[in-house]
């Protein structure tokens, strides 16, 4: 008796694991005039610690990004001595599409392009503190423009990949990003406020990891969050998704280096 | 080399207050936490800062675990005579970080 019921227990868990990934029945979206950035989340002393640009440690990356940006490794050009008047707005633009690689690139992957196409360096690791540094000075280039990537017919691909990604459920709690971000937010989960999951503060200075991340390893995060298997930085995955938020937040102000909780 | 960043004015009316910032990049790692496999993050702590203006002590402070990432100082020093300023961080094992600032009194 005591073995049969606990084979049941085993089939009933092993069927409920084996459920594939679904998409919730109906897709809720943000109201376009409801927008809000993560900022808006935020204590009050939160916020005004991300706009003093001394408090805000994310400025200690943009600085280093700063003279990684000018200075040459060995015999290689820096990246001043091509763009030359740097590269205000470029980041609002970003994750787009190359058209020699014929692939859709974030800022971390055009950073790693540049490197080994034009610089004749190694690629830097996903997450290094140099590639860090290099991407928060870039895109705090672009403070205060709207986030306008832009969505064509070869970047279509894209999009439905991360826009399918957005609202599977996964992971053994089985939610999908639309649960929390589109349906929930501005609604505590334990002590925290569900912000609309936007990317626009990215790479953010967040105080639970004590230091400046990439948009991907806060999407990282969020699958552990859920318990599903995340991908690895810097996938072409997560660049779709990060792809589909941009057009998510369009309008959005870029705020790098942002400081999340 | 850790990115260390200050605030202070270039120069101030002698006997006027002025206001230091100081940051310098660091984890301030406790050696309580554990990776991503579970291994032991080993711990690395600054453990003194002290800032003289004309070689005299003016401020310094212990660093502890408790104390967050990127460590941000602020104090005051009132402008006493034109001179340096000496800001040093030395960690756990005796490695110590400087910067030097003029301060012009007028």
């Amino acid at each position: 008796m005591m073995k049969s019921c606990s084979i049941s227990l085993i089939a009933i868990a092993g069927l409920a694991a084996c459920q594939p990934a679904t998409q919730t029945d109906e897709r809720t979206y943000l109201p376009g005039n409801e927008i809000k950035s993560g900022f808006d989340f935020l204590t009050q002393s939160t916020q005004e610690q991300q706009q003093d640009t001394f408090e805000n440690p994310g400025f200690l990356w943009v600085e280093r990004g700063d003279s990684l940006f000018s200075s040459a490794e060995q015999s290689s050009p820096s990246c001043a001595d091509c763009h030359d008047d740097g590269l205000k707005g470029v980041a609002a633009n970003y994750p787009a599409w190359n058209e020699d690689t014929k692939t859709l690139q974030n800022l971390e992957a055009r950073i790693n392009y540049c490197r080994t196409e034009y610089q004749d360096l190694p690629k830097l690791e996903y997450e290094s503190e140099d590639l860090l540094s290099l991407t928060a000075y870039v895109s705090n280039q672009s403070l205060g423009m709207p986030v306008s990537v832009e969505l064509s017919d070869q970047t279509k691909e894209n999009y439905d990949n991360g826009e399918r990604y957005f609202f599977t459920r996964r992971g053994q709690l089985n939610l999908s990003c639309e649960q929390c971000h589109n349906e929930n937010w501005g609604k505590k989960l334990r002590g925290d406020m569900i912000s609309q999951g936007h990317g626009n503060g990215f790479p953010a200075y967040r105080f639970e990891w004590q230091t400046l991340g990439s948009l991907h390893r806060r999407l990282h995060d969020c699958d552990t969050g859920v318990r599903a298997e995340p991908y690895p930085l810097g996938s072409q995955t997560y660049i779709d998704l990060e792809f589909y938020l941009a057009i998510r937040a369009s309008g959005l102000s870029i705020e790098t280096p942002a400081i999340r909780r | 080399m850790p990115t260390i960043r200050l605030s202070i004015p270039e120069s101030a009316r002698k006997n006027e207050v002025i206001e230091i910032k100081a940051m310098i990049q660091h984890p301030m790692e406790t050696g309580y936490r554990r990776g991503m496999k579970g291994e032991v993050i080993e711990r690395d702590l600054i453990k003194f800062f002290k800032c003289t203006y004309n070689d005299k002590l003016i401020f310094s402070s212990e660093f502890f675990p408790g104390i967050a990432a990127n460590p941000f100082l602020t104090f005051y020093a009132k402008a006493e005579e034109t001179g340096e300023l000496n800001f040093s961080w030395t960690d756990q094992n005796g490695v110590r970080w400087n910067e030097t600032r003029t301060l012009t009194v007028t």
